[in-house]
Order: structure tokens, then sequence, then C-alpha cells
């Protein structure tokens, strides 16, 4: 049985930016929890996530670290000292990235939640 | 190289120009190290300092850090501490000289020997290095630097560890530099200690990373920690991080005894994935580094130990920051109360583009956002609250035309009194226009730049 949860129940991120792109590091909150983030959490569905804000996505996986790396080109509105935006070094992109929804077993969000309580 | 020494305790004394100034003071008197790192620069930064050296030419270095020194130097002569800083801005001389003048005040001018690195600043030299064939082309668009050069105020290239190791081997206990990698003023001390081959890979790898760790001060610490920030205690005495490195380039990042904050598995690796890139493949002028290697383990608390990183040969391309004036932005923000916040604030932002529109102002960039509402997330905010107590309207706009930005600033308190009601929060007064110096990332030969680096004593 499969269940929806938001990321932010099974991840931790930080994000920082390089000129116009803006990285997200999405890191799982226990072990159990990062092959279900490496299979759900893919670059297509990030970049659907991101619809609109980004211009492409790409990822790269850090098992020894439990974390996905997500590099969101075109996120900063050209970036650095010229981009108007209230996050123009994407400081936030990563709490933006956990509100995402994805399936999961339902033993996983049963752990989830406990470890939330 | 200090034989026979075990551990090198190397501290972070500021993770970025504008950082807690408390926090070096603390880590000098708050237990035993051995050095004192202070990153200053980060692309934006070293804009800021440019223009400030365009307005004074003894400006472009981080003031405050004299400031700093001048509290801490007698503790550094007195428990035998080495400080190292890339504070030099874009005008290292200027720093290690006020260093200097403040070295003599603090009544410890003897006992401080200040090296400057200088070689970075490649500004003079652009022309030369373009005929010699560096097309500096952007390595973002690929663009040639000509498309800019009448604009660039400066270049700077990244320089490594090197300058640093050489600067403590003429027995500096102060270290000043421009352009050093944040990464590198960390590296340096411990390949000065331990003898580290330059070309043993994994340990510069490993030296990088305990770098890495450091050159954002507290964020390794508890500092802007999401996972389980409300247990984050006394961040007000937040400890700043310090690495405790061994021969073998394994390390443990901890922080002082007593202090607020945390150190553990989640804090290091926030830190870790903080502006990374292809993690297998972290280039710097030292070397390149696989992220995908790093073995984190907790070892007591705050305590984390770092282990098993592996390194691959550096490339012979060092990177080159060149800052050029690309025009003009401002920014501008009203706030709109209950009731129908979110929809006055919008009807403001229509009459706003009308009026900028009728006056026959463009520009390259108009965006507006509503803090409370989208700013942050954007759509993925969804719909706020129709109840919502607030919202701020901020608009910016960006452009080459100063005189069009400047007119844009007189268009906001307008508002006030011709546009939708329960406004407020226009005390600020006009917003300023604010000249943009933007950052061309480019790529030079090092055989271009490293037999121009100097280390000297001031």
């Amino acid at each position: 049985m499969a269940t929806t949860i938001q990321l932010r129940h099974l991840a931790h991120a930080r994000s920082g930016d390089k000129g116009d792109t803006a990285n997200v590091g999405l890191i799982a909150l226990a072990p159990e929890f990062y092959p279900v983030l490496v299979e759900q959490v893919t670059r297509k569905r990030v970049a659907r996530h991101f619809k609109g804000m980004v211009s492409g996505v790409e990822r790269f996986e850090l098992p020894n670290l439990l974390a996905l790396n997500f590099l969101l080109h075109g996120a900063l509105d050209g970036g650095g000292t010229l981009s108007l935006k209230t996050d123009a070094q994407g400081k936030v992109y990563s709490t933006a990235l956990l509100r995402m929804e994805i399936e999961v077993p339902r033993r996983i969000a049963k752990r989830a939640l406990e470890m939330a309580s | 190289m200090t034989e026979g020494k075990d551990t090198v305790r190397i501290a972070a004394g500021q993770g970025f120009w504008g950082d807690w100034l408390e926090a070096p003071v603390r880590q000098v008197r708050g237990g035993p190290i051995d050095y004192l790192v202070l990153d200053y620069l980060a692309e934006v930064t070293m804009s800021i300092l440019q223009k400030q050296r365009t307005r004074d030419p003894a400006a472009g270095y981080a003031r405050d850090f004299v400031t700093l020194m001048e509290r801490i130097l007698p503790d550094v002569a007195e428990r035998g501490i080495k400080v190292i800083s890339n504070a030099g801005g874009v005008n290292p001389r200027g720093c290690a000289e006020a260093v200097r003048a403040a070295a003599e005040r603090a009544g410890v001018g003897d006992k401080i020997r200040i090296a400057l690195v200088t070689g970075d600043d490649i500004l003079d030299r652009l022309d030369e290095l373009t005929s010699a064939g560096e097309p500096f082309a952007n390595m973002d668009t690929d663009r040639p630097l000509s498309d800019v050069r009448p604009q660039v105020r400066s270049a700077n290239a990244y320089l490594g560890m090197q300058p640093v190791v050489d600067a403590l081997g003429l027995g500096a206990n102060v270290v000043i530099t421009g352009r050093v990698t944040d990464t590198g003023l960390t590296l340096g001390p411990l390949v000065h200690e331990f003898g580290w081959a330059t070309d043993d890979w994994d340990r510069i790898a490993a030296g990088t990373i305990a770098g890495h760790i450091l050159e954002c001060g507290a964020q390794s610490s508890g500092g802007n920690l999401l996972r389980g920030w409300r247990n984050v205690k006394r961040l007000e005495d937040v400890g700043f991080p310090i690495v405790e490195a061994s021969p073998d380039g394994s390390f443990v990042v901890t922080k002082h005894e007593g202090t607020g904050g945390v150190v553990n598995i989640a804090s290091v690796t926030e830190q870790l994935v903080y502006e990374m890139g292809d993690p297998t493949t972290y280039i710097t002028p030292d070397g390149i580094v696989d992220f995908t290697t790093i073995r984190l383990k907790a070892r007591g608390k705050h305590r984390v130990r770092v282990s098993g990183i592996q390194g691959r040969p550096r490339t012979e391309l060092l990177k080159v920051s060149v800052a050029y004036f690309y025009g003009y932005k401002a920014v501008g923000s009203l706030v709109y109360s209950w009731p129908d916040a979110f929809e006055k604030a919008k009807a403001a932002d229509r009459i706003l583009r009308k009026r900028l529109k009728a006056l026959g102002l463009s520009f390259e960039q108009i965006l507006t956002e509503y803090v409370g509402v989208d700013a942050t997330h954007g759509p993925l905010a969804g719909a706020p609250s129709p109840e919502i107590a607030e919202v701020m309207l901020r608009v910016g706009v960006r452009g080459p035309d100063r005189a069009a930005v400047e007119r844009f600033t007189r268009e906001i308190a307008p508002l006030v009194l011709t546009g939708p009601p329960s406004v407020t929060g226009f005390a600020g007064g006009r917003p300023a226009v604010e000249e943009i110096i933007a950052y061309w990332p480019a790529l030079v030969g090092r055989d271009k730049i490293e037999p121009f680096v100097r280390v000297e004593m001031v």
C-alpha cells in the first residue's frame, strides 16, 4: 500500500548558488528513506515541480551522505548582483523542494511521522 | 613544517564579510587552537569591495577585519595562534599595512609577523594575457570577454593554498591574501604542518573538505540548520566550527567546550551540500575532490569524524573572477494591510506599471514579488488566505539607463496617496539606485598566473 507524503517529512535540505544556478542538497532523515528519494525524486519530477521557475534541472547522487544534489538552472533572475529577487542567492530553494509530495510505502510514511513526533 | 605534530586545530572565525564579530574573539580565547581562518570573500563581496576601491583607492578590503585584529592580536601573540584570511579583497596590501598599524597600536608590533600574498590581481595584465591567447570566455555563456572589456573593473585569479604554505614557511603568524580560495586558507596550514606532498591528491582533497566545512562559519555548527532546528540550543552563544586534523587526512569537526549550537552528522552534511555542483568533481586550484567518498561518523558529543576522502590531480587552469559594470537597479517596497491585502498590493503593482509605461520608461527587467505570498517559493506557495494580515509589494527594476532607474524610484512613494488604501511601510524614503557590478567567471592557464604570485613580509 502506498501513501502520499510531503518531502519535508523524509528529508532535510540546504541550498546555495553559483551564478544563475541554485543548488538543493536533499538529505534523507533516515537511511531507509534514501532509496525512496532516489526512486521518486527524479530529475523529471523536480523539473515539473519547479515548472516556470527554472530552465533546467540536473541530479547527482551521494549515497555516502544519504543525499541527492539538484542543480536548478536559470533559477535566480540572473543571480548574484544582477538578480532582483528577494532570494537572489537561492538560499531557500531548498525549502521549496521540500513542498513536493511523493508516493511512499505505508511503512515509510509511518516511520517518518513517528520520527516527527 | 613542524616535526611530530599529530593534531592541528583550525578554527573558523568568519563565514563571510559581515559575519558575527564576536566569533573570532571567542575562538581565540575559548580553548586551544593553532590557526584561525577567516573567509571574507564571495563573488558578491569582491564586487562590493571593487566599488569601494573605485571611490577610494585606499579602500577595497574588509575594514572590520582590521578592527577585529586590533582586538585579538594580543591573544594571538600570547597563545602562538596563526591567523589566515583573504580579508585583503581587492587591496590586500592596504589591508596588510592597516593590520601592521593595528599591531603597533595593540602594543604587539614586535611579535606579529605579517605576510602579504599578491599576484591574484590581473587587471593590469588582462589585455596582455588576452593577446597571448587567453580569451577569458564566460564559463556560463561562452561569450568572449571582449563583449564587456571596456566595463571591466577588476579581475582576480583564484589562488590555491601554495602562497599560504609559503607564507607560513617564512615564519608569518598573520597571512593576508586577496582572492585565495576559501578552502586554500585551511588546506595551506595542513600542508605546512604535516608536510603533505602537493600531489598527494587524497590528502589535498581531505584538507579541501576541511576548508569547505569551515568556510561558512557556524553554518556547519548549528547555524542555519534545518534538521531539528528547534532543538539547537543556545545559538546566541554559538560555537564556530573547529577542525582537529590528523596527518593521515582524517579530521574531527567540533567546537569549543561550553559553546552553543550543535556539531552532528546533520550539521556537517548540510554544509557539505551547500553550493554543490557535480559532487564527484569539485574543482579547486589545488586538486579535484570527490564528495561521494566522504565518510562521516559521530564520535561523541559535538564531534564528527570525517575520513575516506579521495581526490584527483589538479587541472592546469585557474578560475578567474572578472567584475564588470553591468547597469543599474533599484528595489522599492510598500506594505498593504488587511482587509484584501493581497488584492490591494496587486492593484498597486498594476498602477505602478501603467505609470512607468506612460512615462516611456523601459527596463531590461521589472520583477514584482509579494512578500508573504510568493517571494520565496513562487507559485508553489499556493494562494494566500483571504484574511492575510499584510502583504509587502516589492518591485525591482534593472537596466542600462540610470535616469530610468532613478525615475522609477520616484514612482513608489506617490502610490501612498494615489493608489489603493491601507498602505504603510514607506518611512525609509525613496529606494536607492544601485550600480550593478556583475561577475564574469572565466579560466586562465595556471602558468600565466603562478610565476607572478608573491609572498612578502609587511
